[in-house]
C-alpha cells in the first residue's frame, strides 16, 4: 500500500430512484500524489463514483474517508472546500466571458464594489506561470479551442485550491498532440504535490502517465494494480469481460438480399475534424450486424446520417436500393425503416403521453391505423393491449402515462412500437441501456425474431455482452473509421475486440473491405 | 388515494385556497362581511337573470379557453388570443355595420370573417416560430399590442358614431345581432356555437391524426419528429385553428352582446383564457367547467359590489392566485411523491 | 412634410422625447437584468402599476414625495419578490407567473384605490405629492441644449444614472458577473458554487425595484396622480425595446429612447391629424421586424455551418 492514504470511498453502493443500480460495494482508495485512472466500459459505474467524490451526487450506502477523516459531501461547494476539484467532460465556462472572468467567477477578487479585473487577470497569470498551463487570460473562452478551454478549466480548479483533481475523460476530445501537451501538464502538477484521478477508455493513455489503476466493470470495482505490473491486454480483459453470459439460439440461415448498404460515408464536423472517415458496409436480410466500439467514435452521427436527422447528400447511403440522398425522417421510415433511439426520455418517448399513443407514433398515419382524418380508437385500443402483453409490458393498462414505467418496462413500450411496424431494417441504438436483466434479453429475443423473420438489424451498442451475442457480422469503429470486420463474432475472444475497440489493434484495409464485399 | 386523481385534488385545493383568501379580503375589507360573501357566493344563482349573466361571461371564456388550451396541448406559449379576440371583433363589427343581408347570413358572414381573419393573423407568430424559432410568446404579446392599435384605429376612424356620446361604432344593422336563447336572459346563440367548437376540439384532438400529431408534439417535440411527424406544419395548424377559435370568440361576444361595438382598451378575454386553459389543464370538455367557474366567481363579485361595499376588482386577486398556484408545479408535490411511492410499494 | 420637420426639430419635441423615455427605459432596464439571468419577467407592466398607485398613496399619507417614492419602490420590488417566491420555489412557470401579477395589478390597483379614495378611475381626492423637477445650473442657460435637458422631473435624470448604474453592475461587479453566467450557462456558475437561485431572485427583486421606479414617475412626475391601467402598455414597450435591443444595456437604452420618440411623435402628431393608434403601434412592429432579422439570420448561420460540414464528406 502507499504510504500517505488520501481519500478512500468505502462499500460505496449508490441506487437511483428508478432503481438502477449504478454502483455496488465498490472500494476505491487515492494514495496522495499518484495518478490514478479509473478504467471501465460505458456504464460500468465510473461517472457515478466521480459524481459522489465531487458532491454531485451522494452515496446511498458506504462512507467517503478525507485524510483519516469522514466526510459528507452534499454538494459542489462541499468537494470544493475539501479540495477536490472537477474537470468535467462538457466543460462548465461560460463562453462569453473572458478566461480571467471565467477563473474567478465566484471567488471575484474586489476593489470597492466592483471586481478587480486586473487582480484577476494576475491571479490567472500567477496560476497559469505556476502550473506553467499557459493560457491569455484576456482572451474570450469562446473563441479558445478545446484544448485551451481544458486548461482553463483545470486552472479553475487549481484556484479553488484542489489538491485532488479528477478528470473525466480528458483526452475525449482533444488531438493527439493537445494530449500530448496536457500528458505534460498533469505529469508535472503530479510533480508539484497534486493527486489525479483520471478517468479513461484508452489505455495506451493510461498506460502512458497513470501510477495505479481501478477497474470497473457493471457497477463493481474490479481491482487496483499498480499500471507497470499490468498489460494492456490485461486490463482489457479485466475490462470488458463478461460476467454473464448470454446465450441465444439463433437459426443458422443463408443471408437475403442487402437491405442497407454504406459506401465511402464521410463527415467532418465544423472544425474539419472527421466524425466519419469513409465508412462502408452492408445489412442483408436475416443479419444482425453489431457496431462495436468506445462511444464518441462516430456512430452517433453515422445513426442520425442512416435515420434522416442529418441529412445525406453524398449518394453514399441506399435502402433496399433506393438512394436516400436528402430524405427525411418520414420517407426513410417509410421505406420500412425502424429506428430504436438511444435516449428514450429525449427521442424515445413522449413521458407525459399515454402508453397506447406513445404506441402508435410511427404507424397513426397508416391505413390500418385510420380511417383518412379519425383514428380507428378500437384497433389503436387492441393493438395497444396485444403489445402490452407480447411484450409482458408492466402496467396498470394502455392509457397509464408511459413516464410512470420503469427504465425497462419503457424501453419494452418503445422496442414494441418499432418491432411491430414490421421493420425490413431495425436500427437498434443501445437498445437495452439501463434496463434490468430480464428486460434486456427479453428485447434480445425480439431483435433475434426480427431477423429470423428475414429483416436486417443493425446494432449499435457499448454493451459487449450483447453485441457478441446477438450480431452475426460485427463491425469495430474507432475514431470515425471501422477498424474491423468480423464475420464470427461469437468465437472473437474479448481480448481481441477490446484491442481493436480501444484502437490498439487494427484490420488492414483487405479485411475491412468484406464489410462491403461480402 | 390514486395518482391518478391527484390533478383533480390540486386543482380543487387551489381554488379552495383562492375562496378562502377571497373570505379573508371580504372580512377585512367589508363592514358585514358575512353578508358580503353570502351574496358573492349566492347571488349569482339566485335568479335566472344572474344564471344568464354567469353563462354570458362564461361563453367568450370558453372561446378563448379553448384556443388557448389547443396552443398549450402543443407547449406553444402563445398569450396571442387577446389580440385576435379584439380584432376579430371589429371585423365582426365592420360588417354588421356596413353590409346589408338577411339575418340569417349576415351573422354568418360577420363571424366567419372575423374568424378566418383570426386564423391568419394568428398564423404569422406560428411561421415565424415553425420556420426561425422566433420566440412566439414575445412575438404574440407584441402581436396584441399592434391589432390592438389597428383595431382601435379603425374604431376612432371608420366606424365610430359622432353622435354618440362615447367612443362607440356605429348601431350593427339589426340583422347582424345573435339572437338570444332564453327569454331574460341575454344567453346568445354563441353559446350553441362555443360548446358544439368544444365537442368539435375535443374529437379533433383525441380522435383525429392531427390532433394526435398535436398533442405529440406538445408532449415532446424530438420525439414527434422522431417518430416521421412533421412538427412544424403542425405548430403552424395550431395556431391557425387557435387563432381561428379566437377570432370567432371575439366576433361572437361582439354580436351576441351588443348592439355597437364599444371597447377602446383590451377587453381581457383572451389573457383570461389562459387561466381558463390552465384550470382546465388544457382538456376541451374541463374548460366548460373552468369558464363557468370563473364566470359565476365575477358575477358574484359584481353583485357584491352593487349589494355591499366590496368592489367587484377584488377578484383579480383572485384569479392571480389561482394562477400562481395552479401552475406552481412543487405545489403539494411532496404528496405526490407520497403517493406515488406507496403505488410503486403497492406494485412490487 | 414640413409640418412634421416643424414637430420634431424643436426643442420641446426633444424634452418630451426624454419625458416619455423615462417609464420605459426604467422598466427596459428591469427587463434587462432578469433577462441576462435567464428569467424573463412579463410582469413589468404590472409592477409599475401597482408601484405608481403605492407612490401616490405612501405619498398621501405621508406628505412627503420622497417617501411617497421609497413606497413605491418598495412595492415594486415586493411585487417581482412574490413572482420571484412562486417562480424560484413553487416552480410556478415564469409567463404564466407574469401574466397572474399584470392580472392582480390592474384589478387589485383599483380595488385599493377605491378602498382608499371612493374612486375608481383616478386619485383625485388623495392628496399625492409629485416628485420636483430640476433645473441645472449653467446648463439650462444654454441655448439649444438647455431647454432640451434641463428642467426635468428628478426621476428622468435618476433614469439615465441609472443607464450607467446598470452597465456598471452587470459589467463590472460580483454580481453582473454572476448575473450573466447564471444566464448563459446556469451548470457552469452552479459547478463554482454560485447559487443560480439566489442570483435570479436577486435579478428579479433588482427588476422589480427598477420598474418600481418607472411607475412612481408615472403617477408622481409624468402624471400628478394614479389613474387606472395608467401604464397603458409601457411594460410591454420595455419587454420590446429589451428584446430589440439584444439584451445589452446600450441597445436597451437606445431602443427605449427610439420607442420613447415614436411615442412623443404620437402625442406630436395628432396635432397633424396623424393617428396616435397607429403610431403606437410602432415599437411592436419594430420589434417583431427586430426579432423575424435576428431569427433568420441565426437561422442562416446555423445552415452554413452544416452545408461547410457537409462540403467535407
Amino acid at each position: 500500500m502507499m504510504p500517505n492514504q488520501l481519500l478512500e470511498m468505502k462499500n460505496i453502493t449508490k441506487v437511483y430512484p428508478n432503481g438502477v443500480v449504478a454502483n455496488q460495494n465498490v472500494q476505491f482508495s487515492l494514495a496522495e500524489g499518484e495518478i490514478h485512472a479509473i478504467v471501465g466500459e460505458n456504464g460500468a459505474g465510473k461517472s457515478t463514483l466521480m459524481k459522489m467524490m465531487f458532491g454531485m451526487e451522494e452515496p446511498s450506502e458506504g462512507e467517503i474517508i478525507l485524510r483519516g477523516k469522514q466526510v459528507l459531501l452534499a454538494s459542489p461547494q462541499d468537494a470544493i472546500d475539501h479540495g477536490i476539484g472537477m474537470v468535467h467532460q462538457h466543460f462548465m465556462l461560460v463562453p462569453s466571458f473572458t478566461v480571467a472572468e471565467n477563473m474567478v467567477l465566484g471567488m471575484e477578487p474586489k476593489k470597492g464594489v466592483s471586481i478587480n479585473y486586473n487582480e484577476a487577470v494576475r491571479m490567472t497569470e500567477e496560476m497559469s506561470k505556476k502550473y506553467n498551463l499557459l493560457v491569455n487570460p484576456k482572451a474570450k473562452v469562446e473563441d479558445l479551442s478545446v484544448g485551451m478551454k481544458q486548461k482553463v478549466e483545470i486552472l479553475k480548479a487549481l484556484l479553488r485550491g484542489a489538491e485532488i483533481l479528477i478528470l473525466d475523460e480528458p483526452t475525449a476530445v482533444l488531438t493527439p498532440q493537445e494530449t500530448e501537451e496536457l500528458f505534460r501538464e498533469l505529469t508535472q502538477l503530479k510533480q508539484q504535490g497534486h493527486t489525479i484521478v483520471f478517468i479513461s477508455h484508452k489505455l495506451k493513455e493510461v498506460k502512458a502517465i497513470c501510477d495505479r489503476i481501478t477497474i470497473m466493470r457493471a457497477g463493481k470495482s474490479e481491482g487496483v494494480f499498480w499500471t507497470k505490473d499490468v498489460t494492456e491486454q490485461e486490463i482489457s480483459k479485466l475490462m470488458v469481460g463478461r460476467d454473464v453470459v448470454l446465450r441465444y439460439d439463433k437459426e443458422k440461415k443463408p443471408y437475403g438480399a442487402p437491405i442497407l448498404s454504406v459506401t465511402d460515408f464521410s463527415l467532418a464536423d465544423e472544425t474539419g475534424k472527421a466524425l466519419l472517415d469513409k465508412v462502408a458496409f452492408k445489412v442483408r436480410g436475416g443479419e444482425i450486424v453489431g457496431i462495436a466500439g468506445v462511444e464518441g467514435n462516430g456512430q452517433t452521427q453515422l445513426v442520425e446520417a442512416l435515420t434522416g436527422s442529418l441529412a445525406v447528400r453524398g449518394g453514399n447511403v441506399a435502402i433496399k436500393g433506393t438512394d436516400i440522398q436528402g430524405y427525411d425522417i418520414r420517407k426513410i421510415r417509410s421505406l420500412g425503416v425502424s429506428y430504436i433511439p438511444e435516449d428514450r426520455m429525449r427521442q424515445g418517448a413522449a413521458k407525459d403521453a399515454s402508453i397506447s399513443d406513445n404506441l402508435i407514433s410511427t404507424q397513426y398515419n397508416t391505413k390500418a391505423m385510420n380511417n383518412g382524418p379519425f383514428l380507428k380508437s378500437k384497433k389503436i385500443a387492441k393493438l395497444a393491449t396485444t403489445l402490452i402483453e407480447e411484450f409482458r409490458v408492466r402496467c396498470s393498462g394502455p392509457n397509464q402515462p408511459i413516464g410512470m414505467l420503469s427504465g425497462g418496462n419503457m424501453q419494452k413500450v418503445v422496442v414494441a412500437r418499432e418491432c411491430s411496424t414490421a421493420p425490413d431494417l431495425l436500427i437498434a441504438e443501445q437498445p437495452t441501456r439501463g434496463v434490468d436483466i430480464g428486460a434486456a434479453q427479453f428485447i434480445h429475443q425480439k431483435l433475434i425474431e426480427l431477423r429470423d423473420g428475414g429483416s436486417g438489424v443493425l446494432l449499435i451498442s457499448a454493451d459487449l455482452n450483447e453485441i457478441l451475442e446477438l450480431s452475426d457480422s460485427l463491425l469495430v469503429m474507432y475514431e470515425g473509421q471501422i477498424v474491423a470486420y468480423l464475420e464470427e463474432p461469437w468465437a472473437v475472444s474479448e481480448e481481441e475486440l477490446g484491442l481493436y475497440m480501444l484502437g490498439i489493434n487494427r484490420q488492414d484495409e483487405q479485411q475491412i473491405r468484406r464489410a462491403v464485399e461480402a | 388515494m390514486k395518482v391518478k386523481y391527484f390533478e383533480v385534488i390540486r386543482t380543487t385545493a387551489v381554488i379552495l385556497i383562492a375562496l378562502v383568501l377571497a373570505f379573508i379580503i371580504i372580512s377585512i375589507v367589508s363592514e358585514q362581511p358575512l353578508e358580503s360573501i353570502r351574496i358573492f357566493l349566492w347571488e349569482p344563482l339566485n335568479t335566472k337573470g344572474h344564471i344568464g349573466n354567469v353563462i354570458e361571461m362564461a361563453i367568450p371564456l370558453m372561446f378563448t379557453g379553448l384556443a388557448v388550451s389547443l396552443l398549450f396541448k402543443a407547449n406553444l406559449f402563445n398569450l396571442g388570443a387577446e389580440g385576435l379576440f379584439y380584432f376579430s371583433g371589429v371585423v365582426a363589427a365592420t360588417l354588421a355595420i356596413h353590409l346589408s343581408l338577411n339575418s340569417f347570413v349576415h351573422p354568418i358572414v360577420a363571424i366567419l370573417a372575423g374568424s378566418l381573419v383570426g386564423a391568419v393573423l394568428s398564423a404569422i407568430p406560428g411561421i415565424l416560430k415553425a420556420k426561425w424559432n422566433v420566440n412566439e410568446l414575445v412575438s404574440s404579446l407584441m402581436f396584441n399590442n399592434i391589432l390592438f392599435g389597428i383595431g382601435l384605429y379603425i374604431l376612432n376612424y371608420k366606424l365610430r358614431d359622432a353622435q354618440a356620446f362615447a367612443a362607440v361604432s356605429f348601431k350593427f344593422e339589426k340583422t347582424a345581432v345573435l339572437t338570444k336563447l332564453i327569454p331574460g336572459t341575454r344567453i346568445h346563440t354563441g353559446l350553441i356555437i362555443v360548446l358544439v367548437l368544444i365537442v368539435a376540439a375535443h374529437y379533433f384532438l383525441y380522435k383525429t391524426k392531427w390532433g394526435y400529431e398535436l398533442r405529440m408534439t406538445g408532449a415532446n417535440r424530438e420525439f414527434a419528429g422522431y417518430s416521421g411527424m412533421k412538427t412544424a406544419k403542425v405548430i403552424i395548424i395550431v395556431h391557425l385553428i387557435a387563432g381561428f377559435i379566437a377570432g370567432m370568440g371575439g366576433s361572437v361576444e361582439v354580436l351576441g352582446m351588443y348592439n355597437r361595438f364599444q371597447w377602446s382598451s383590451l377587453p381581457g378575454y383572451g389573457l383570461d383564457g389562459a387561466l381558463v386553459a390552465m384550470l382546465a389543464k388544457n382538456n376541451p370538455f374541463s374548460v366548460i367547467g373552468a369558464a363557468l367557474f370563473l364566470a359565476y366567481i365575477r358575477i358574484g363579485a359584481d353583485q357584491m359590489a352593487r349589494f355591499s361595499d366590496v368592489p367587484a376588482e377584488m377578484i383579480s386577486i383572485v384569479q392571480a392566485i389561482i394562477i400562481l398556484l395552479i401552475s406552481a408545479e412543487q405545489f403539494l408535490k411532496f404528496w405526490k411523491n407520497r403517493m406515488l411511492l406507496k403505488e410503486a410499494q403497492r406494485n412490487v | 412634410m414640413s409640418s412634421l420637420f416643424n414637430v420634431i426639430f424643436t426643442t420641446e419635441f426633444a424634452f418630451s422625447v426624454l419625458r416619455v423615455t423615462t417609464p420605459i427605459l426604467f422598466a427596459a432596464l428591469g427587463a434587462l437584468i432578469s433577462n441576462r439571468a435567464g428569467i424573463i419577467n412579463i410582469g413589468l407592466e404590472g409592477i409599475m402599476l401597482v408601484a405608481a398607485l403605492s407612490g401616490v398613496v405612501v405619498s398621501a399619507y405621508t406628505g412627503s414625495s420622497w417617501v411617497g417614492l421609497m413606497g413605491a419602490v418598495l412595492a415594486g420590488t415586493l411585487i417581482s419578490g412574490i413572482l420571484a417566491f412562486f417562480t424560484l420555489h413553487f416552480k410556478t412557470h415564469i409567463i404564466l407567473g407574469g401574466v397572474a401579477i399584470n392580472m392582480f395589478a390592474s384589478g387589485g390597483t383599483v380595488f385599493i384605490l377605491y378602498l382608499l379614495s371612493g374612486d375608481k378611475g383616478s386619485s383625485t381626492s388623495l392628496p399625492s405629492k409629485v416628485l420636483p423637477s430640476v433645473d441645472i445650473p449653467l446648463l439650462k442657460d444654454i441655448p439649444v441644449l438647455g431647454p432640451i435637458f434641463s428642467g426635468h422631473n428628478v426621476l428622468t435624470y435618476m433614469s439615465i444614472i441609472a443607464v450607467f448604474v446598470v452597465y456598471y453592475m452587470l459589467k463590472r461587479t460580483p454580481l453582473g458577473l454572476r448575473i450573466r453566467s447564471v444566464g448563459e450557462n446556469p451548470q457552469a456558475a452552479q459547478s463554482v458554487g454560485v447559487s443560480v437561485v439566489k442570483v435570479q431572485y436577486t435579478a428579479l427583486l433588482l427588476s422589480g425595484f427598477f420598474a418600481g421606479l418607472g411607475g412612481a414617475y408615472m403617477s408622481m412626475g409624468y402624471l400628478s396622480l394614479f389613474t387606472r391601467d395608467m401604464t397603458a402598455g409601457r411594460g410591454w414597450i420595455a419587454i420590446a425595446a429589451e428584446s430589440m435591443g439584444r439584451s445589452t444595456t446600450v441597445g436597451t437604452t437606445l431602443t427605449s429612447l427610439l420607442f420613447g420618440a415614436a411615442d412623443a411623435l404620437a402625442n406630436a402628431l395628432q396635432v397633424l391629424k396623424i393617428p396616435a393608434e397607429l403610431i403606437g403601434t410602432l415599437p411592436y412592429v419594430t420589434t417583431v421586424i427586430g426579432l423575424i432579422v435576428y431569427a433568420v439570420s441565426e437561422s442562416r448561420k446555423r445552415n452554413r455551418k452544416l452545408k461547410r460540414l457537409e462540403k467535407k464528406s
